[in-house]
């Protein structure tokens, strides 16, 4: 199958309005005969599923935690962009779309990503009206704050907890439905398989968790809003449930999955401690408008911090190596995530890491502090103060600006950041990859749409700061519930979906003997076991860095890896009830399915791009080299049976309003 | 660290549960509580025994699914921590450690450690929203300013992460400092004036419908509170429940 982006043609800031006036429209009544699942409800499950439900559509709607509320979404800290230009720094649309094509290392749609840049705007009006407490200033107005990789303040943020607000503003409509008993919600279930007929996504098998019973659930269309697949790697920054397991699925009924090795690691998130470490915990990208990220620059003071015989605030400043400020002067400790993480790896690879684990890097807020205290005391009026009086000023501006992070990192490592420097290290976050979907953000399987991080489509090979959440809610609040009508508008005469039919039969079956397998399966080692270890390949060979040797060892041994894990895995406990090492089980046998393609999407992409960099292609200095003449396309990967042999199908790139230029941030 | 832990085993809502002893050693200070319960179900799986089973997702305190009663407190000692932030360095080897569930009529048992507290979604639904469609066709964000003192304590309360400690927590069983954290959000915005009146009626209509006990002004809640919600909340909930009633029209 050739695959067609449908990207409107004409003039790239036209495309969308144009395509939406030309979307056949449903009428209310036939609105009223269509029925859509939505599987999630992050940003981009919760806002699809209210607004369909507005709409006037019948919605189902799906998550595996007790409540929508708990969805990922909600951990998200920092904010949310958006092009309004309120601090008139020279914002636009067009600027926003070109941050975001040059952030993701060109290796995104153009027409997505315009789409997504336009209407960002109206998300924070959106957002606003729904009583959305963003952060203001004293005048009353939105405050802002900026990200990695731009050199504006577009940023919109609630402290640190941005996706919180965010996603309750999404729950709250949700609910609204819900009471109006527009959305039917399914809390505590979880998707086991996509039901396929006729070519058309018409359901899906869901596993109600409590019970433990199957239930079939038919639809005109299957919304599939189910998030990233970070947790391949056994410890990220993603929830501990998040899995792959719907996206999946669909992957193995005919989905294509677009550019599965894209994966972003974060920079700044708290070290790893321990083997018994169940996850990682993001420090917000917002904490580099502050902070200043160094390591020691001498080796021996670095060892000496390792021994445990030296102090951080013991080194003289021009015994720190800045090294961000050092090698990217343009945009200093803003530069994008990609660039930032190598950067760490680089020095703590060098043996400049000041952990016990030497895989740590200084985020040091002593200069913020004090810069802080000393406008707060010209603003008091204080002559002549202390050093010790500005820095407690410093500390109460530097505490309302980040005071839950501070006290979230406290908690976690019983270190104070006021009076030392955090110490912090890249983990995987984020998932610019994902299921591939057209313009219309519609899969290979008709009928079956991804939104949010669950598709590929806007983030290229590297995600901004707080593109995240923009990219949810414009999927959800204002893409979808539109471009679903050309899918749904040829089936106003379909009628109910029968869930009787032989489709359903089979699928419900195939999800009856994979649990019967699990619990009789009498093995020695329990899931974690096998999570654990699949995470170690994928970190060590699948990570920051690549390279063919690595990569071709890393689908071997996730292929022995596999098969071990079906030999051996334990799981204790019946299938009918609350068993949750059983659903465990499940995800985790979708995630050693995946990373066996990532390790084969990242040996087949003979370029460093993004958070993708192959140690082969590199620039003396250690830049990652692009390569437009071979790889300006998206792999769109078809399951053919075994992961490592999936059948390419490429997308073409093509860039008629930028020009492709090597990132640079110097 | 060498442990015992007491912990509540119950195998259904309708089956009766109790207090089991796990002695455990080798957890170490840097785990934090949950880590120490993987830690935990990972000997048992190991031994054959049934892992023990609890709510939790983002393990960073911002979910609100995990929950859990440990040694009397909701979400262990130390303030301003839910369980998957609460470290194991908080404890000392040799300690006892009870661990029950949330505990209140309202949220009946699903299994061991993991109680339903769909009844605050029920809360939420009553009125806990306000009356706008997601067309993106409203007015320009900035269109009305908000003193920022208002947006600060709607946001305060907005931080409400939903885990049920207060209710747990009260002797009543009481709701109250969950509903009035997102009665309070929209009581200080202007967004959420129109809807004010019946907001605050149906959504103490629901509360009362869920089970939830009264509020005897005690304030272990605020203290329990992983966030810090203040109590505050329950008295401009209490104001405005009175103006409602006393002036509207239903």
């Amino acid at each position: 199958m050739a695959l067609d982006s449908k990207v409107p043609a004409g003039p790239l800031a036209d495309k969308w309005t144009t395509h939406k006036g030309e979307i056949p429209l449903v009428s209310p009544a036939n609105k009223r005969l269509l029925d859509i699942i939505v599987v999630g409800t992050g940003l981009a499950g919760s806002s699809a599923a209210a607004s369909l439900a507005e709409m006037g559509y019948n919605v189902k709607a799906f998550c595996f935690q007790d409540s929508p509320r708990r969805a990922h979404s909600i951990a998200a800290q920092g904010g949310i962009n958006a092009a309004k230009n309120y601090q008139n720094d020279g914002d636009s649309v067009h600027r926003l779309f070109y941050d975001t094509i040059k952030g993701g290392d060109y290796r995104s749609r153009e027409g997505n990503v315009h789409r997504l840049a336009e209407v960002s705007r109206n998300i924070i009006d959106q957002c606003v009206a729904q009583g959305v407490p963003f952060a203001r200033d004293y005048g009353g107005l939105l405050d802002n704050r900026s990200f990695g990789g731009v050199q504006v303040s577009r940023t919109f943020y609630a402290k640190g907890q941005t996706g919180q607000q965010l996603l309750l503003g999404a729950y709250s409509a949700l609910n609204r439905q819900i009471a109006k008993g527009r959305v039917k919600m399914y809390a505590r279930h979880e998707m086991q398989e996509l039901v396929v007929v006729d070519g058309k996504a018409r359901g899906i098998i869901a596993k109600n968790l409590v019970t433990g019973e199957f239930e079939r659930h038919s639809a005109h269309a299957v919304l599939l809003c189910t998030g990233g697949y970070g947790n391949v790697f056994f410890l990220s920054t993603n929830a501990m449930g998040s899995n792959v397991t719907a996206a999946w699925k669909a992957h193995r009924k005919g989905a294509y999955m677009a550019n599965p090795c894209f994966t972003q690691i974060h920079p700044t998130c708290i070290p790893v401690s321990g083997e018994n470490q169940s996850k990682l915990t993001l420090m917000s990208e917002s904490l580099r408008n502050d902070g200043r990220i160094w390591v020691p620059a001498k080796k021996e003071d670095a060892e000496a911090i390792r021994a445990g015989k030296l102090h951080p605030n013991d080194i003289a400043e021009e015994h720190r190596d800045y090294y961000l400020e050092r090698r990217y002067p343009a945009f200093g400790n803003l530069v994008p995530r990609d660039v930032a993480s190598r950067a760490a790896k680089e020095r703590c690879d060098a043996g400049y890491g000041i952990n016990k684990t030497g895989e740590a890097v200084y985020l040091d807020f002593a200069a913020a502090i004090m810069r802080y205290g000393a406008e707060e005391a010209h603003v008091k009026g204080l002559k002549n103060p202390t050093d010790a009086e500005v820095k407690a000023l410093g500390e109460k501006v530097v505490e309302a600006k980040y005071g839950n992070l501070f006290q979230m990192y406290e908690k976690i490592t019983a270190s104070n950041p006021y009076k030392e420097p955090m110490m912090i290290y890249p983990a995987v976050h984020y998932t610019m990859g994902g299921l591939w979907v057209d313009y219309n953000l519609m899969t290979t399987v008709p009928g079956c749409f991804a939104l949010g991080e669950a598709n590929f489509s806007d983030h290229g090979a590297n995600r901004l700061g707080a593109s995240a959440l923009m990219q949810g809610l414009a999927d959800g609040y204002f893409v979808a519930p539109y471009t679903v009508g050309e899918f749904l508008s040829k089936d106003i005469r379909t009628g109910k979906i029968s869930t009787d039919s032989p489709e359903f039969e089979a699928a419900e079956q195939a999800v009856r003997e994979r649990t019967e397998k699990f619990i009789n399966n009498n093995g020695t080692k329990s899931v974690d076991f096998f999570h654990k270890r699949l995470g170690k390949i994928m970190w060590n060979e699948v990570g920051m860095a690549r390279n063919e040797k690595g990569l071709k060892q890393a689908i071997a041994d996730i292929q022995a890896l596999r098969e071990e894990f079906y030999a051996d895995v334990r799981v204790l406990g019946a299938a009918n009830g609350m068993n949750p090492e059983l659903d465990k089980a499940g995800r985790v046998a979708d995630l050693i399915e995946l990373g066996e393609l990532m390790a084969k999407d990242a040996l087949e992409r003979n370029e460093s791009c993004g958070g993708h960099f192959r140690e082969e292609y590199q620039s003396p200095e250690g830049e990652a080299l692009r390569d437009d003449e071979n790889f300006a396309f998206v792999s769109a990967w078809e399951f053919t049976g075994v992961p490592s042999e999936a059948k390419l199908h490429k997308e073409e790139l093509t860039f008629e309003n930028v020009e492709l230029k090597t990132r640079s941030y110097k | 660290m060498d442990l015992t832990l007491k912990i509540w085993r119950q195998n259904g809502p309708q089956e009766k549960g109790e207090m089991k002893t796990y002695p455990i050693s080798g957890v170490e200070e840097d785990m934090s509580f949950l880590e120490m319960l993987d830690f935990l179900n990972d000997k048992l799986i190991n031994e054959g025994i049934e892992p023990v089973v609890f709510d939790h997702d983002c393990r960073e305190g911002i979910c609100g699914m995990c929950s859990l009663f440990i040694n009397g407190e909701a979400h262990g000692p130390g303030r301003k921590v839910t369980t998957c932030q609460l470290h194991m360095r908080e404890f000392k080897s040799g300690d006892t450690i009870y661990i029950e569930p949330f505990r209140a009529k309202a949220f009946p048992i699903i299994k061991d450690l993991m109680v339903d507290r769909s009844a605050f979604d029920r809360i939420q639904r009553a009125g806990g929203y306000i009356s706008v469609n997601t067309s993106g066709n409203t007015i320009d964000a900035n269109a009305i300013p908000v003193p920022k003192e208002n947006a600060d304590k709607a946001f305060d309360a907005a931080t409400c992460i939903g885990c049920g400690a207060c209710v747990a927590t009260c002797k009543n069983s009481s709701a109250m400092l969950f509903a009035s954290a997102k009665i309070s959000q929209f009581s200080l915005l202007p967004q959420g004036q129109p809807e004010a009146k019946e907001r605050v009626l149906n959504m103490v209509h629901q509360m009362d419908l869920e089970g939830f006990g009264n509020c005897t002004n005690t304030g272990a809640c605020e203290v329990e509170c992983p966030k810090g919600i203040s109590l505050e909340n329950i008295a401009r909930m209490n104001r405005d429940y009175l103006f409602a009633s006393l002036s509207s029209n239903k």
